[in-house]
């Protein structure tokens, strides 16, 4: 933890910086007047419906679309090479990714179906309805291709390659070795090991995909009305592959119904509907239904890792050793890629812990199912599950308690800045203060005291604990090196208008997480407004400056810092405004609460609302030569560290019955650290979603597919997502170790609960279990799964 | 995800449903509360070419007791019978069942002749009907058949239902004054179709099981009554060794699937586990139930 | 093609004359032919609780409610429901505990929670949790919510007296 100045000018009274205020936006929603692009209709508005391969790998011979084309109220029925006309393909390839390597892409697939779903025909109507009757008559003659659907099978010698040019069906493989690993093994105490195997899951948003394309051939310009995390990134690939600049693509961001990940990509489905705008010069909306959302929106973590660690009776860790596996669909995704995952775990595993012996090899593998790529807490859920059990087995083969070990190995407080094995650059990390904090908050000798009564009785409860770290503000490092144009820095502009009021236009997003709440924060408190004060503009490529986005556990680290600077450059114009008229040295004046006062002696001088009227429509009564700046444009970027690290320690405490395999799960917390605390409760709230959303693929999410390719349960009655009635209440701590890359000091907080909650829950199992001398390292944990490994069925 | 077009009739009398029903045939559903029939429409697994809508028939909704039997129209809501004091005292195996079928804004809408004629395996209200006994009352232009319980349903979706019949009524008789009832379901969240479920009621005093009934769901294309088991426990005061037979007869009374929630194996494991802890609460010795309890 | 057929219906307190295909379903009508897209929708098929509506006074998944099965139904959505203010307390409750991020399931889980509340009383949490079950969130983990229900239902027994 590290010690601030409690007299900076974050901590000014009345402060907004660490105040739970509650969100602008929420009436809206909480009125059913929020608008979703789900919701929008346009004049002439067609709707589209994609006929999509039943076969997870097929040649397409034949389109017959006459039939469809005569249906009532269809517009244009059009397939995937008449598309190819006006939308280019593309290639998910990073070139720092070295070796990475994927086929063209196609919005709707030419010649050949690589994954049950894939769009193959489109088909426009009045309605969706009636868009979906004739989507029924369109008749595609296949020829059924052998699916590639094994990851380990798909790297054999005999295997069906699924893009004959690139050689094989290994995307990318990347191998570390740091340290001593043999030695390590060598003279080790114990060795454990495991693989660890995940279900491959989604983000199942609850609203899905949405995007209209709206071309508009007077102006030779596409609005896009899409659910995007990252508005310009969007603008620049749709303009690629259109063939329009940038300036003839604005792309805008209504409420979004939850993102996740899942809406920073690049879908074939969303640029073909954007290209058959174009083609037809009339607004096309796509909304997936929760079917093609299933078998369609990205899926993640389809992973199987074998793991290896190596400890001394003293409890000390000397090595990692893993190697992973993923596959990943058909092409890597476009244009952050589906080697990120993969490439994530490898750089995570360890991470919490002082060890710096560690080899790992990931393999990323092509495979006849839906594509994969970045979901909430990429490769932190497999990384930190790898670790966390490997330490948990160490532990038990040495015979320490797993808090104990954990406390032998963190990384010490005091040890910053340092460096893990992987070469990861940590800046602030605070992992004994929270082991200490978390163990007081569950008050663990207590539980364990409770535990050891209970099993007595024959009831078997678990407690799992999972130390990790999560990548926060991200630099260039991340994508912009490898040659992708999506912007690590953000840019924020505000502006006093003639009322006094604030707006503050953004070039972050918001899908929930408060992103509209903290900039209004950040901004009135550097200006010294209320907060009723500042409107916020934000997701739209025509009003707001160039950004990121919303993506990476970023947005207040990157883009609050940027309202910072900004409206602090906007406080000094304004004071240098008041400072002419009231022929004062602007030194000794401050804003308080919208109104310039005398610094010393609190005196009030004059109202915001005064200094716009002069400066907008007096100017003339300003000193010659001098020109009010009422706006203000900021950006900010992370330089010295290519990632904020920040760490934190998850518990689970859950009940198996041992009888039928069910987990019930009693309670949760999570302690963590994200540096300086804009809103606390959004922060809480960001935490105990993440930690559902991680508690989700530890029990129930998963994306089951036949060895044919076929998704077996793509409706929301068979694939289960984590719902009231058994998630546990969760109980949320901090440390706050701020960053000195900002002013401001805050990381991100976003994805810390799903980093950790799988690995905690599945430990805790582990736990409850440990009298059967049982381990499981394979989620979802199903009734199934543990009856099995008990010996039950 | 729309359901294909159809045509639509409210008939005002059961008469005019059947009428139209024995017309259209094959090609007309019959909606009820249509919880069921709405989604398979909207996925477009079925494709009516007509929906006969049961909505308007206010004869087919109410309880009643008529001597030692309650008659549930077909059309009562799941709500209907959760909330009724006449359930709650009369069939309360019934009201320990309706907790667990789905969720409140689906009980609004769902019948139960709806859940009935749906015939699903996972569902509770068929092995329930079975446990208590219950007739199903079905009429056709000709007239009304009544159908025992544990011949009603005969396979996944598939009832004794004949063309250009429907569900009129269920009949029941009022439980004994010294019924015992079990009902218990796993199922991976509130609200869903269970792994396995046992509906089960006795009567009788201690460890002697009069009357048992044992009725299963989610464990074969079917809900089921497990004869064989309750053979076994009712042929003398309930102990482990008898237990132990009785689960070890599950293996014949029981054919369980493998679906996407489990094998089968695991359904038949589970099947045990339940028996187990149905006898423990209907004998009232909790030793039986073969677990601890916090 | 198959012929429209013609309601009338009450929408939040307005009678209403349509002409609706039988397939169309409630949570649609209400979307597409009134505007009123605070009904959302997330699965159709019957799920996710997004689409959940008030019809005769009681919630309904408007996916699995035909608009023609509503003739001469009274409906309420949340837009209704806010207008007269009936649920004033409990938006407020939410707003204050950040009980929603996107904000799509947020017209379904208020109205399913007031149903639960016009029952009265103070339900304990689990309760709570286990009628609010047929209702999907994926942002906020579903503690907030039941907070935001149990303090309104605590505010409202102590208003009771």
């Amino acid at each position: 933890m590290t010690a601030r100045n409690p007299l900076t000018e974050l901590d000014r009274p009345n402060s907004y910086i660490g105040r739970a205020v509650p969100r602008p936006n929420l009436t809206r929603l909480l009125r059913g007047r929020g608008q979703y692009v789900s919701d929008m209709t346009l004049p002439r508005m067609g709707h589209v419906v994609f006929v999509r391969s039943p076969y997870a790998h097929a040649r397409i011979l034949g389109i017959d679309t006459a039939e469809a084309e005569a249906m009532p109220g269809v517009i244009a029925v059009v397939t995937g090479k008449r598309l190819a006309e006006v939308c280019t393909p593309w290639v998910g390839v990073l070139s720092h990714l070295k070796g990475l390597k994927s086929a063209p892409q196609h919005a709707i697939a030419v010649d050949r179906a690589c994954w049950q779903g894939e769009a193959v025909c489109a088909v426009v109507a009045e309605t969706r309805a009636l868009a979906e009757d004739a989507a029924e008559r369109v008749f595609v003659n296949y020829e059924e291709l052998e699916p590639v659907t094994d990851m380990v099978a798909a790297l054999q010698p005999d295997a069906t390659v699924i893009h004959p040019e690139l050689g094989d069906n290994l995307a990318f493989e990347r191998n570390l070795d740091a340290g001593e690993v043999d030695k390590a093994f060598a003279e080790a105490d114990a060795v454990a090991e495991a693989e660890f195997v995940f279900g491959r899951h989604t983000g199942v948003t609850l609203e899905p995909r949405s995007i209209i394309g709206d071309w508009n051939p007077g102006e030779e310009r596409l609005t896009v009305h899409q659910g995007t995390q990252a508005p310009h990134m969007m603008q620049n690939i749709i303009a690629k592959h259109l063939d329009l600049e940038e300036a003839q693509v604005r792309v805008i961001c209504h409420d979004v119904g939850g993102s996740f990940g899942i809406k920073v990509h690049v879908y074939a489905d969303e640029m073909a509907t954007v290209a058959l705008s174009k083609l037809l010069r009339r607004p096309v909306k796509f909304v997936a239904d929760r079917i093609e959302s299933f078998t369609t929106d990205i899926h993640a973590r389809d992973h199987r890792c074998k793991g290896r660690i190596a400890v001394k009776a003293d409890g000390t860790i000397t090595a990692f050793a893993i190697d992973d596996m993923t596959a990943i669909g058909p092409y890597s995704m476009y244009p952050r890629t589906s080697a990120i995952e993969a490439n994530q775990v490898v750089n995570l595993v360890g991470g919490p812990y002082t060890n710096m012996n560690y080899r790992a090899r990931a393999r990323v593998v092509f495979q006849n199912k839906n594509v994969t790529c970045q979901y909430r807490a990429v490769g932190h859920p497999i990384a930190c599950s790898v670790t966390e059990g490997l330490v948990d087995l160490a532990a038990r083969a040495i015979g320490m308690d797993p808090a104990e070990i954990r406390r032998k190995n963190l990384i010490p407080d005091d040890a910053y800045p340092t460096a893990s094995a992987s070469g990861l650059k940590f800046e602030a990390l605070s992992h004994h203060a929270s082991l200490d904090k978390l163990l007081k908050m569950m008050n663990y000798d207590a539980l364990r005291a409770e535990q050891a009564e209970l099993r007595k009785k024959g009831i078997h409860r678990g407690i799992g604990i999972a130390s990790f770290i999560e990548v926060t503000n991200p630099s260039a490092a991340f994508y912009g090196v490898g040659g992708a144009r999506i912007s690590s820095q953000d840019g924020v502009a505000v502006r006093l208008d003639a009322t006094g009021r604030i707006i503050v236009q953004t070039s972050i997003t918001e899908q929930g997480q408060g992103s509209e709440a903290i900039t209004a924060q950040v901004t009135a408190h550097a200006l010294g407004v209320p907060m009723e004060r500042v409107r916020v503009i934000l997701g739209d490529t025509d009003n707001t400056p160039y950004g990121g986005g919303t993506w990476a556990s970023r947005a207040a680290g990157i883009g609050g810092e940027a309202a910072w600077q900004a409206g602090k450059a906007l406080k000094a114009n304004i004071l240098a405004v008041a400072a002419s008229i009231l022929q004062a040295d602007a030194a000794t004046l401050d804003v308080v609460n919208a109104i310039v006062v005398d610094k010393a002696t609190g005196t009030e001088r004059m109202p915001l609302e005064e200094v716009g009227r002069i400066a907008y429509f007096r100017p003339d009564t300003l000193p010659p030569g001098f020109q009010a700046e009422l706006m203000t444009v900021r950006h900010f970027v992370p330089r010295e560290y290519p990632f904020a690290f920040t760490n934190g320690i998850q518990a689970s405490w859950l009940e198996v019955d041992t009888d039928t395999g069910f987990v019930t799960l009693l309670k949760h917390w999570c302690l963590e650290d994200c540096g300086t605390i804009i809103n606390p409760q959004l922060v809480d709230e960001q935490i105990r979603g993440g930690v559902v959303q991680g508690i989700g693929p530890a029990l129930y999410e998963h994306c089951r597919y036949d060895e044919r390719g076929q998704l077996t349960n793509a409706s929301m009655a068979d694939y289960l997502v984590p719902m009231a009635a058994e998630m546990p209440d969760i109980e949320i701590g901090h440390v706050v170790s701020p960053t000195k890359e900002s002013e401001l000091g805050a990381k991100g907080a976003g994805e810390a609960g799903t980093a950790g909650a799988a690995a905690a829950v599945a430990n805790a199992v582990n736990d409850a279990l440990s009298p059967f001398d049982v381990t499981i390292t394979e989620i979802p944990l199903t009734p199934e799964v543990i009856l099995k490994a008990l010996g039950k069925v | 995800m729309k359901a294909s077009a159809f045509d639509y009739a409210r008939p005002a009398s059961v008469r005019e449903a059947l009428e139209l029903l024995g017309r259209h045939g094959d090609a007309a559903k019959l909606i009820a509360g249509g919880q069921s029939l709405v989604p398979a429409l909207n996925l477009r697994l079925l494709a009516p070419e007509i929906l006969i809508d049961l909505g308007g028939l206010a004869d087919l909704r109410g309880i009643t007791v008529e001597g030692a039997t309650v008659r549930i129209g077909a059309m009562t809501r799941h709500a209907d019978l959760l909330g009724s004091p006449v359930i709650a005292e009369k069939l309360p195996l019934v009201a320990a069942a309706m907790p667990h079928i789905a969720h409140p804004a689906i009980r609004n809408r769902g019948t139960i002749g709806g859940n009935l004629a749906h015939a699903d395996p996972a569902s509770e209200l068929p092995a329930v009907m079975q446990a208590i006994d219950a007739v199903i009352v079905v009429r056709d232009a000709s007239g009304e058949r009544r159908i025992a319980a544990r011949d009603f349903f005969t396979g996944i979706y598939e009832t004794a239902l004949r063309d250009g019949e429907m569900i009129v009524a269920v009949e029941a008789p009022v439980a004994a004054k010294d019924e015992r009832i079990f009902f218990h379901e796993f199922s991976r969240r509130s609200g869903d179709y269970a792994i396995v479920g046992l509906a089960a009621r006795a009567t009788g005093s201690g460890n002697a099981l009069a009357d048992l009934r044992l009725a299963y769901f989610s464990v074969g294309d079917k809900a089921t009554l497990a004869e064989r088991a309750a053979a076994v426990l009712g042929a003398g005061p309930v102990d482990a060794t008898r237990l132990a037979a009785a689960q070890a007869a599950l293996a014949e009374d029981l054919s369980p699937q493998d679906d996407q929630q489990a094998s089968g194996s695991t359904r038949l494991h589970l099947s045990r586990v339940v028996l187990a802890r149905a006898i423990a609460v209907l004998t009232g010795d909790a030793s039986l139930a073969g677990r601890a309890t916090a | 093609m198959t012929a429209t057929v013609s309601i009338t219906l009450t929408v939040n307190g307005e009678t209403v004359r349509a002409e609706v295909p039988p397939r169309m379903h409630l949570a649609d009508f209400l979307r597409e032919r009134l505007a009123l897209t605070g009904t959302h929708i997330g699965c159709e098929h019957g799920v996710c609780g997004a689409c959940t509506v008030r019809l005769d006074g009681e919630i309904v998944r408007g996916c699995l409610v035909l608009a023609v099965q509503a003739n001469g139904m009274s409906v309420e959505t949340v837009e209704g429901a806010s207008d007269s203010g009936e649920l004033q307390d409990l938006q407020d409750a939410f707003r204050e505990r950040n009980a929603l991020q996107c904000g799509y399931c947020t017209p379904g889980m208020l109205l399913t929670a007031q149903e639960l509340l016009a029952k009265g009383g103070v339900p304990d949490r689990e309760t709570i949790r286990e009628h609010m079950s047929g209702n999907y969130c994926r942002c906020t983990g579903y503690q907030a919510i039941v907070d935001a229900v149990e303090t309104t239902a605590r505010n409202r027994a102590a208003a009771r007296g």
